[in-house]
C-alpha cells in the first residue's frame, strides 16, 4: 500500500491504494471520477487518455503511485460550470460520438494533440495523431470534423493549451 | 496484475541498490511492462522507477556525437529540434512509435532494455553503431542485442544513455501490422564515413539484425538502384499468421530500398 497524492482537476486529493492499482481505477474506484473509461485493458484503444503533468496519457498503462505528486486533468475537468470545452462544444456540435464510450479518451486526446500543434491542424495530421484512440462507431469521420473545428475555435480564442 | 512493490528512486545509485532485493525490475515508461504485468506474463515481486531521475534525461548534440540519456521519452527524441538537424533519420523514427501517448511515456532505454524483437530502436542503434552505457561499461550495439528479449545486460546493469556519431545519411522504413502497429518489417540504413550499416527489426528469428546482402549491395553505391535485384535469405527469419519468412525477407529488400531512397531524397 502506498499514500498517493494527486491535484485533480485542480484540488488537491490523496487516498492510499495498492501498488498495483492502475490511475484509472484509482480515479474511478477511489476518487469517483468515473468519466475516464477501461476499454481494451491493453493500452490501445486511447478511451482511459487523461492529461498527467500537461501530457496525454493512458491511464490504465500507469500505476496510481507512479503519478503520486502529478497534476492530473480528466474529462471532468474540463467545461467552466455549464459551459463545455470548445472541443466538447465540437464534438456536440459535429456528432463526433455515437455511443459515447471513446469520448473522454477522444476528447483528452484531442486537446493534447492542439496544444502539440500550435501551426494549426489538417485532417491527415488529426487521422495520424488519432493513432491511439479507437472508436468502433463513428467511422471517425466527425470526430475528425469535430477536432479540426475546435482547433479552429480554441486558436481564434486563444485558448490553446487550457486543457494542459 | 500480481500484487507489486513500487519504489522510486532518486539516482542510478539508489536504483542499484534498490534492485538488489527481491525479484525486481526496472520501470522506465512502462509501455511495455505495465501490459505485461496486466495480463501476468510479467510477475516482479519489486518495480524501481527510473522515471524521476534527471541525470537519465535529456539529448546531448557535441559536434556530430549525439548523447540520447535512457530515459527520455519518444516524443522528446522527436521534438528534440539539435537531433532533428543532426540525426533527423532517428527524430523521424521516433516520432512513428506507437501512439503520441505512448510516445509521452515510452523511453529510448526502455526500449532497448526489453529488445522486443518487432521494436524500432534496436534497429536503429544497431544501424548507428552506437555505444550502449551503463552504469557499469560501455557496450557496442553490435554485441547489445543478443536475442528475442535478450541484451548483454547483467543483473544490477542500468542503461543509463546511448551514444553515437551523426550518419552523413539514414532512414528508417518499416511495415507495420495493421493491427498491432509494430513492425512486420523495419529497415534503418545509415551511411557514414565508416561505411553503410543497415539493421532489421520484426524480422529476424533471434531479434534485430544486420543485412549483410543490402550492406554489400550499397557498400559502393549507396543507391536505391544498387538494391534490384538483392535477394535477402529467408533463413532464419521469422514465419507467423501475419507474415511468411518469404514475404518478409522480400519485405527487408523493399523497406531497404525506400529507406536509401529517403536517406538520400
Amino acid at each position: 500500500m502506498s499514500e498517493i497524492s494527486l491535484t485533480v482537476n485542480g484540488k488537491r486529493v490523496s487516498g492510499a491504494a495498492e501498488d498495483r492499482t492502475l490511475l484509472v481505477h484509482f480515479l474511478r474506484e477511489n476518487l469517483g471520477l468515473t468519466g475516464t473509461h477501461v476499454g481494451c485493458d491493453t493500452s490501445q484503444c486511447g478511451a482511459c487518455v487523461i492529461h498527467v503533468d500537461g501530457k496525454a496519457v493512458k491511464s490504465c498503462t500507469m500505476l496510481a503511485v507512479q503519478a503520486s505528486g502529478s497534476s492530473v486533468v480528466t474529462i471532468e475537468g474540463l467545461a467552466d460550470g455549464a459551459d463545455l470545452h470548445p472541443m466538447q462544444a465540437a464534438f456536440k456540435e459535429h456528432h463526433g460520438l455515437q455511443c459515447g464510450f471513446c469520448t473522454p479518451g477522444m476528447i483528452m486526446a484531442a486537446t493534447d494533440m492542439i496544444g502539440r500543434h500550435p501551426e494549426g491542424l489538417d485532417e491527415a495530421t488529426v487521422r495520424a495523431e488519432l493513432e491511439g484512440n479507437i472508436c468502433r462507431c463513428t467511422g471517425y469521420h466527425n470526430i475528425v470534423k469535430a477536432i479540426l473545428a475546435a482547433s479552429e475555435t480554441m486558436s481564434s480564442k486563444g485558448k490553446v493549451r487550457q486543457a494542459a | 496484475m500480481y500484487p507489486v512493490n513500487y519504489h522510486r528512486a532518486a539516482s542510478v545509485a539508489d536504483a542499484v541498490k534498490l534492485l538488489e532485493t527481491g525479484d525486481t525490475k526496472l520501470l522506465s515508461g512502462g509501455m511495455t511492462l505495465i501490459p505485461a504485468m496486466k495480463t501476468r506474463l510479467a510477475a516482479p515481486s519489486d518495480l524501481v522507477d527510473l522515471s524521476h531521475i534527471e541525470e537519465l534525461k535529456g539529448i546531448e548534440v557535441a559536434g556530430s556525437t549525439i548523447t540520447i540519456h535512457a530515459a527520455t521519452a519518444h516524443h522528446d527524441v522527436a521534438s528534440d529540434e539539435k537531433l532533428k538537424k543532426a540525426c533527423p533519420a532517428l527524430a523521424h523514427m521516433a516520432s512513428r512509435i506507437g501512439d503520441p501517448a505512448v510516445r509521452y511515456k515510452g523511453t529510448i532505454g526502455g526500449s532497448i532494455a526489453n529488445n522486443d524483437p518487432a521494436a524500432d530502436y534496436p534497429a536503429a542503434l544497431l544501424a548507428l553503431d552506437a555505444t550502449i552505457v551503463t552504469n557499469k561499461r560501455e557496450i557496442a550495439a553490435d554485441a547489445f542485442f543478443t536475442g528475442l528479449f535478450e541484451t548483454a545486460l547483467e543483473d544490477g546493469e542500468i542503461v543509463t544513455a546511448v551514444t553515437f556519431t551523426a550518419p552523413a545519411k539514414a532512414a528508417y522504413e518499416k511495415f507495420r501490422n495493421p493491427a498491432s502497429r509494430y513492425a512486420i518489417v523495419g529497415v534503418f540504413v545509415a551511411n557514414s564515413a565508416d561505411g553503410v550499416r543497415v539493421a532489421v527489426t520484426g524480422a529476424g528469428d533471434s531479434g534485430v539484425f544486420r543485412s549483410k546482402e543490402i550492406e554489400a549491395a550499397l557498400a559502393t553505391n549507396f543507391d536505391a538502384a544498387a538494391l534490384n535485384g538483392v535477394k535477402v535469405p529467408a533463413d532464419d527469419l521469422m514465419s507467423d499468421i501475419h507474415a511468411s519468412a518469404d514475404y518478409r525477407a522480400n519485405l527487408i529488400a523493399v523497406m531497404a530500398k525506400r529507406a536509401v531512397a529517403a536517406a538520400n531524397a
